[in-house]
């Protein structure tokens, strides 16, 4: 489901990456890469393996520090600041290989996707006063939300690794919510799940966005992208080579060439 | 499933209260030994839910906690012969000490990998008993004797009774804290670091800081625990805070179940209280810790009597496509 | 300049030992990182072992002693590498998934081996024969003895003939592969297990040549002595550079240098604390260590 364009276009941009740069080594990750995440809409980076896509995503969360470039949300730079401080800030993300708490209970998997919301200190902690009560019982009640929200509620008091493979995608999707993120960043969700689930997660990005929450994915699978998409960003080895609508970007045969490689000259 | 759920906590309910009224009667059945191995008890339970907050609850090894027990131990014998200072205003101090000595060693050290963490908590607790050792401030080898009995106004706990109190209500207020910051922001975010710190951080953990807030609350546990020693045994020397020392409490732990509030009580009274029972074991109890270790980590890494946590429907593990195990410790770092 | 001099031959003695250790810490934890605790304690084992074979020797080649040290010697690393694959496999391998729980089995075979070499010995310290006596060539003013040259030179032939090991033969060239990527080395079509296991019983191997060196160069063994020793060896291959072989020898000698100078300048009581307080310091500073780290990135 695709909003509409004409009206994302107006909206502001929530996230602009300016000049990337992410160099190993010897090896250039991602090379003075520029765009923008318009407020409101889902926006899927795709591209082959290698092209830098995950890169990109860790710099956008904290996880890598840039050679070069910045990266600004909602006004102010989060270049090279700490995880913790970004999701404070409001960008919550999800792994490629899914990392859940995997022996705690799934409710609790939630919860600590409140940390960032919550405040209780030590000496509450110790004493257990009034207002961290207060704020326990909040943080439940949230939980117990996002959990319904995902539609797996039934299975709060679970252990986390005990769930099948979509189900657990769909914790660390609650857990990311939960920490009330204007920009959610998904690393490749559908990767090892059936057409079944796909199209589940499909729904689910169409819900997360009606809540107005901005959504950045990377992505593999062509079908989820170009079924859920506003816009499409495609990169190859480290930079931007097509930007615009789903099916544009399709068509596109720079886009067609680097997946598939040189066509043949016969 | 709620019946269920109920049920098991009814019955962990049940357990403690039990075990609380044999706790407070014990003294009117039982002779001096066994009330005064009780007490020992209660001094290893402290000290165990000291170390289970680091390394059952944050995951991060410590190998020289005994380091904490010392200088809790040291604080209160010191000012107590030294500078003839009541016991009560002792704990406090070794408190403080403690803790500040949680951040020295923490600041440095807890954004090093959980092995590297590992020697190097193994080397502070040497520096600390050499250090003890080697010191007149500290009476050298021989250490502090001579260390009185607390009082509360005119009335001295000397008595094997009261002091079993004493360390009673001591251990009652560890477990309390410990119950309280478990069940809190704290310990939920202590256990995100333990199974997954890549994860933690990205809902939004600072785990440098809790890590750090862990290791303090570990220590300042083990000072008070230290604290209570000195004025059991009224003497204090180097050999208590060995390298053994750091693995016996680490045994209460491990044994009992880390993580698990009730594993610690457990641990501790099968730590003390078998090489009471069986005699024999005193000479093979290191060598029979040793092949403990190892054996629970091959058997039941869960403990004695795990965490109580994902109780209900624990149901056989479905293993994700595309997740083969690694033959190594899993990585850290970045995702 | 005489006593730093002194200082240096005999710390360059210590440091043969600590380099053997350390090349047993440094070659695990480049392929498994995993720190072996028990590494030290197959450094005591050794000694002890060949002690035993010693005195089962003693009524077969009774008038060479040479022959039956050395006989002690080759037996004694043999029968420790073999307990060092034993260990491996009934400790680690199940547990190779999870940090803390292997960590913590390290440290139930390190006490094992310990207490066990307690029960089966002695708690205090045992005499260790040598042939060698304190004798040594005249030098002048510095003492050096026979048996610290024969310590240093063969411990160096043992380190060039591990260093030809990894880079001249077949399994050093998958030693080498798996302490890059396991996942492609397995593809390649080692071995791992086979790799890993050999990894052990080489690193056991050469720290029962440290104990029984040990021994003959102390004249006494107990049980306790691969604990600090282990330490110490492990602060050598941290500071050489943690899965760097080079590394691990250059790191031993360091802190065999260090420790001699610290004893004859400062103190002999708080040399480990000298001792931890360097490991701790590299650990924070600069963990990487000299020469640079040699881990598995991929496993």
């Amino acid at each position: 489901m695709t909003g509409q364009p004409e009206a994302l276009a107006d909206a502001g941009a929530i996230l602009t990456v300016e000049r990337l740069t992410v160099r190993f080594g010897g090896l250039l990750a991602v090379s003075d890469l520029s765009f923008d995440a318009r407020t409101g809409e889902i926006l899927s980076i795709i591209g082959p393996n290698g092209a830098g896509k995950t890169t990109v995503f860790n710099c956008i969360t904290g996880f890598q520090r840039p050679t070069g470039g910045r990266v600004v949300f909602r006004g102010r730079s989060v270049t090279a600041l700490r995880p913790d401080l970004i999701v404070a800030r409001g960008i919550a993300r999800t792994f490629q290989l899914i990392r859940l708490f995997p022996g705690l209970e799934v409710i609790e998997n939630v919860m600590i996707g409140l940390h960032a919301r919550t405040r209780a200190g030590t000496v509450d902690a110790v004493l257990h006063t009034p207002a961290h009560r207060r704020e326990e019982a909040w943080v439940r009640e949230e939980a117990h939300r996002w959990l319904a929200f995902v539609g797996l509620e039934g299975r709060a008091r679970h252990l986390a690794r005990t769930l099948a493979y979509g189900d657990q995608r769909r914790v660390e999707v609650a857990r990311a919510m939960a920490a009330g993120p204007r920009l959610l960043v998904l690393d490749e969700p559908a990767s090892g799940m059936n057409p079944a689930e796909k199209d589940d997660l499909a729904r689910l990005v169409a819900e997360i966005r009606s809540l107005g929450v901005t959504v950045l994915l990377v992505e593999h699978d062509m079908g989820v992208v170009m079924g859920v998409s506003d816009r499409v960003i495609v990169l190859n080895y480290g930079t931007q080579i097509a930007e615009g609508a789903p099916e544009e970007v399709q068509r596109n045969p720079a886009v067609v060439e680097a997946y598939l490689g040189q066509e043949d000259d016969a | 499933m709620t019946n269920a759920l109920h049920h098991a906590a009814r019955l962990r309910l049940g357990a403690a209260v039990a075990v609380g009224i044999a706790a407070l009667a014990l003294p009117l059945v039982a002779n001096a030994y066994v009330v005064d191995v009780a007490t020992l008890i209660c001094l290893y339970v402290m000290l165990g839910l000291g170390l289970n907050i680091v390394v059952g609850y944050a995951g991060l090894l410590d190998l020289g906690y005994a380091a904490f027990f010392a200088i809790g131990a040291y604080t209160t014998a010191i000012m107590m012969v030294r500078y003839h200072q009541p016991y009560w205003a002792t704990i406090p101090v070794a408190a403080l000490l403690t803790t500040a000595s949680g951040v020295v060693i923490g600041t440095p050290t807890l954004r090093l990998r959980s092995d590297y963490l590992a020697i190097v908590t193994l080397g502070f607790g040497e520096i600390v008993r050499i250090t003890a050792t080697n010191l007149d401030y500290t009476g050298g080898p021989d250490g502090v004797w001579g260390i009185p009995r607390p009082a509360i106004g005119t009335w001295v706990l000397s008595s094997g009774t009261s002091l079993y109190y004493l360390g009673l209500a001591m251990a009652a207020g560890v477990l309390v804290i410990a119950y309280n910051v478990a069940h809190s922001r704290l310990g939920r975010a202590w256990l995100a670091i333990r199974e997954d710190e890549v994860a933690a951080r990205a809902a939004g953990v600072n785990t440098v800081v809790f890590k750090l807030k862990a290791y303090m609350m570990g220590a300042l546990l083990g000072g008070i625990g230290g604290s209570f020693f000195a004025v059991k045994l009224t003497a204090v020397d180097p050999t208590s805070f060995t390298f053994v020392q750091s693995v016996n409490i680490l045994m209460v732990v491990v044994l009992g179940g880390m993580g698990s509030l009730p594993g610690v009580v457990l641990g501790a009274a099968v730590i003390v209280g078998l090489p009471e029972v069986l005699r024999a074991f005193q000479t093979v109890r290191v060598l029979a810790f040793g092949l403990g270790l190892i054996i629970m980590m091959l058997l039941r890494p869960q403990g004695l009597w795990p965490s109580s946590t994902g109780e209900v429907a624990r149901e056989t593990p479905v293993v994700p496509p595309g997740r083969r195990q690694p033959l190594g410790p899993r990585e850290e770092g970045v995702p | 300049m005489d006593i730093a001099l002194q200082q240096l031959v005999n710390g360059l003695t210590v440091g043969a030992f600590y380099a053997l250790v350390a090349l047993g810490y440094t070659m695990v934890y480049g392929i498994i990182r995993l720190i072996n605790f028990a590494q030290g304690d197959l450094y005591t084992v050794g000694a002890f072992l060949s002690l035993s074979l010693l005195s089962l020797l003693a009524g077969l080649t009774t008038h060479n002693a040479m022959l039956a040290t050395l006989l002690g010697l080759l037996g004694a690393m043999a029968l420790t590498a073999i307990l060092g694959v034993v260990i491996y496999r009934v400790a680690y391998r199940p547990l190779l998934g999870s940090r803390l729980s292997i960590l913590i089995s390290a440290i139930g075979a390190s006490l094992t081996l310990e207490y066990s070499l307690y029960l089966i010995y002695s708690p205090s310290y045992v005499v260790y024969p040598s042939p060698f006596g304190t004798g040594g060539p005249p030098l002048g003013d510095i003492v050096v003895s026979w048996i610290q040259m024969v310590i240093f030179v063969v411990s160096l032939l043992l380190m060039a003939a591990l260093y030809t090991l990894v880079h001249r033969t077949k399994l050093g060239l998958a030693m080498r592969a798996l302490a890059i990527n396991q996942d492609a080395a397995r593809l390649m079509g080692i071995n791992v297990d086979r790799v890993i296991a050999a990894t052990f019983a080489i690193g056991a191997g050469l720290a029962a040549f440290g104990g029984v060196t040990t021994g003959l160069y102390y004249g006494q063994i107990s049980f306790l002595m691969g604990f600090l020793a282990g330490l110490k060896a492990f602060t050598a291959a941290v500071l050489g550079g943690i899965g760097n072989i080079p590394g691990a020898m250059l790191g031993g000698f360091i802190v065999g240098i260090v420790e001699s100078i610290a004893t004859g300048y400062i103190s002999g009581r708080w040399k480990d604390v000298i001792t931890f307080g360097v490991l701790i310091f590299i650990l924070v500073v600069r963990p990487r260590g000299l020469l640079g780290e040699q881990v598995v990135e991929r496993m």
